[in-house]
């Protein structure tokens, strides 16, 4: 059997990463051939269905995949049935190589009960779950955390001293800019999940170039998780913060663009007056940390220490703030409740202008005979 | 709100128990938290994922315990990411797990809605029924007390207007075990909607309803109180507050027909049609807002239906949200939903129509 060695040297660019595919690599003829007849027939596929729908045998939406043919065709000959692989609507070639067949794709887009889906999915809706194929989504980056998903069940099934079956969620440079994909990598992360999100990008989140859509430079997706600058700030030094502030503030208002910043603080409380705040955290550590980092005593420390102020005069002030609070407090008490009118006062608003209610000329009231009617 | 929602549960408890012997007083949560536990038990597909549903042990303690005993594998607590987790949660049960995904409450599944009814109702149609999706989506759904417009709120309207889903909302602890287990076995997208007022309130439960092989099945209402001049169809809270209703209305010689829907999609068309043309008479009662409500389907229905539609005798009455948001003062909050006392007042009424006629 012949072979060739091709020199991959400038194929790849890793980031935060300390090892790396290898340099080169060696493929075999009948190899070579293989992916041929694969990427060639999934180009005839793709030129068959733009010829088709312009001659309206194809209905609806129809989008395909011509250039991109190696993606598939590579991951396909590394990935086993058993693993896991979605992608978004632009999935013509991959229910090819998951199991189908030209015909059923096709007979599919024609609408054609013989077709992958019998016709109830078209274009974009295409599955075969025994090849490990899960659609064929329509709604643009949705299918990532339900990849996502595909590498939880991954895992929760894995057998031990077993490497996992992996999931892969493709999507495009459009879909990497979705808030979901964010979450859904997170999640991933935090739980190790044999996940791999992979962004095909060609250049176009339909008619948006990556340089209009994306802040990464380069439109670099392999980068996503980490292209913002960072800071973190003792959230309890009220001078950090300040200081923190200033600079953070400095950087953004000056045209650098956006910032990370992570407060480090402490809630004394639970959650909500439901949650004791106890069940998940120690007593002690909420009282090491009273004593310890509290910001109001940091203040009060700056100043005594300082000797800015006496330890008297602070206890003045406090205690004069704690009347203030309380006399607030039974005034408030003392307030006449809201007038009926409020329940059915500003759903609208007539013009945009602060607190003019549009008059409506029907509000159904839980009894409909006692409906408020203009 | 929440102590008039307590005293018609007292007043349902009091005519349940004539009936029932050998029963245990079990609050709904623990309720749910028995079904949640048997389901487990029973079947290692079976996780639980949402936020706080592990080592919190639950927002509303409905997940308690279950950590300690199926630990974290099974019980996951997620990020406050709820498109995500909604989203990986349907992924999963593509391959055939069986996800409880907890919502805090279902006002915060409108940040997941598209994973909802995108990703999980439509798969199986979608796939021609290459892939089904077991998923259930659950949590504290509807009114609840001094949390104002975003935490008060009904969704059943919303969810029972999609087809692939399945809706169920339980009324008593017996509802509660009952629906959830049937929700779980079923291979179906099916949205639990539970009711935070209701969490803590105790019903008696007998020991067969407690054992692991009870279900409810899903799609059948339940006739909670048998009468003969009004049906009043409801479900959830509004159970509660039409069975104080009839017993009100019963001393005034009206004989009230209660049907607790239990399932909001499909709904139990058979069930209320010949309630309703027995009666000749229908009020509906919900906690969602009146347009395109839960009652406007029960109204629609009965006028479609040529049989129920002769055997009308009043034209049909909607007891709902008053159509505006939820308001914060409780003076206001009372105003804005559905009481006893509109219940007992909405049937007097078409009852005093019949006399007139």
């Amino acid at each position: 059997m012949s072979s060739a060695t091709f020199d991959l040297s400038s194929t790849f660019s890793m980031h935060n990463l300390d090892t790396a595919p290898p340099t080169s690599t060696t493929a075999t003829t009948e190899e070579l051939l293989e992916y041929f007849e694969t990427m060639y027939t999934i180009r005839r596929m793709e030129i068959e269905c733009d010829t088709q729908y312009k001659s309206r045998n194809i209905r609806g939406f129809c989008h395909l995949y011509d250039g991109q043919e190696a993606i598939a065709t590579g991951i396909n000959d590394v990935f086993t049935k058993e693993d896991s692989w979605i992608t978004s609507y632009r999935c013509h070639a991959i229910a090819l190589i998951r199991g189908g067949s030209v015909r059923q794709v096709l007979a599919e887009l024609y609408g054609k009960h013989e077709g992958y889906t019998k016709g109830k999915g078209g274009s974009m809706h295409f599955y075969n779950k025994e090849h490990g194929f899960f659609g064929g989504q329509g709604i643009v980056g949705a299918q990532v955390p339900v990849g996502v998903g595909l590498a939880f069940e991954a895992k929760y099934n894995k057998k031990e001293g077993e490497p996992m079956n992996v999931a892969l969620a493709a999507y495009g440079d459009g879909a990497a800019n979705q808030g979901q994909i964010w979450e859904s990598a997170n999640m991933a992360a935090l739980w190790k999940l044999p996940a791999i999100f992979c962004c095909e990008n060609n250049n176009y989140g339909m008619g948006t170039s990556v340089e209009r859509h994306t802040s990464n430079p380069g439109g670099e997706y392999y980068k996503m998780g980490n292209a913002i600058p960072g800071i973190k700030i003792d959230g309890m030094n009220v001078l950090a913060v300040r200081e923190g502030m200033k600079f953070v503030k400095d950087y953004c208002a000056n045209g650098n663009g956006p910032m990370y910043v992570e407060m480090q603080t402490y809630r004394y409380h639970g959650h909500s007056m439901s949650d004791p705040g106890t069940t998940y955290r120690s007593r002690d550590e909420i009282a090491e940390t009273r004593s310890a980092r509290d910001p109001i005593e940091f203040v009060k420390k700056a100043l005594i220490e300082n000797g800015l102020k006496e330890e008297g005069e602070m206890k003045e002030i406090e205690k004069r703030i704690r009347k203030e609070v309380s006399k607030a407090s039974k005034e408030a008490m003392k307030g006449e409740i809201p007038p009926m009118e409020e329940l059915y006062n500003y759903v609208y608003s007539e013009d945009g202008s602060k607190d003019k209610t549009e008059q409506q000329k029907f509000i159904r009231m839980p009894q409909y005979d006692k409906s408020i009617k203009a | 709100m929440l102590s008039s929602a307590r005293f018609s549960v007292k007043n349902a408890l009091r005519l349940n128990s004539r009936f029932m012997s050998s029963t245990t007083e079990v609050p709904v949560r623990e309720a749910l938290n028995m079904a949640i536990d048997q389901a487990m038990e029973e079947d290692d597909a079976v996780y639980v994922m949402g936020e706080e549903v592990a080592q919190y042990q639950g927002a509303y303690k409905v997940t308690k315990g279950l950590y300690q005993k199926y630990g974290e594998r099974r019980v996951i607590d997620t990020p406050i990411t709820e498109m995500g987790f909604t989203g990986l949660a349907v992924g999963s049960a593509y391959k055939n797990l069986k996800p409880i995904v907890e919502f805090m409450t279902f006002n915060f599944s409108m940040q997941a809605i598209d994973q909802i009814v995108n990703s999980a109702a439509k798969q199986y149609y979608m796939s021609a029924g290459d892939i089904a999706c077991p998923i259930v989506f659950r949590g504290a759904n509807g009114i609840a007390a001094g949390v104002a417009a975003q935490h008060s709120q009904c969704f059943a309207a919303w969810y029972s207007s999609v087809p692939g889903l399945k809706v169920v909302a339980p009324y008593s602890s017996e509802d509660a075990k009952g629906l959830l287990a049937a929700a779980i076995k079923d291979p179906n997208p099916v949205v639990v909607l539970e009711q935070e007022l209701l969490y803590g309130t105790p019903f008696p439960m007998t020991e067969e309803q407690m054992g692991k092989d009870f279900v409810i099945p899903i799609g059948q209402a339940k006739i909670e109180r048998e009468g003969s001049d009004v049906t009043i169809v409801t479900f959830s809270r509004g159970v509660g507050i039409s069975l104080e209703a009839a017993e009100e209305l019963a001393t005034k010689g009206i004989s009230a027909e209660v049907i607790n829907l239990r399932t909001i999609r499909p709904l139990d068309r058979e069930t209320i049609l010949s309630s309703v043309q027995k009666t000749g008479r229908v009020v509906s009662v919900e906690d969602g807002w009146p347009q395109c409500g839960v009652g406007a389907e029960i109204a629609a229905m009965c006028m479609e239906d040529d049989a129920t539609f002769d055997s009308l005798d009043a034209p049909v009455q909607r007891l709902c949200m008053a159509d505006v948001p939820m308001p914060y003062a409780q003076n206001l909050e009372e105003a804005a939903v559905p009481t006893v006392g509109d219940v007992v007042e909405s049937v007097s009424k078409i009852m005093v129509r019949q006399a007139a006629a």
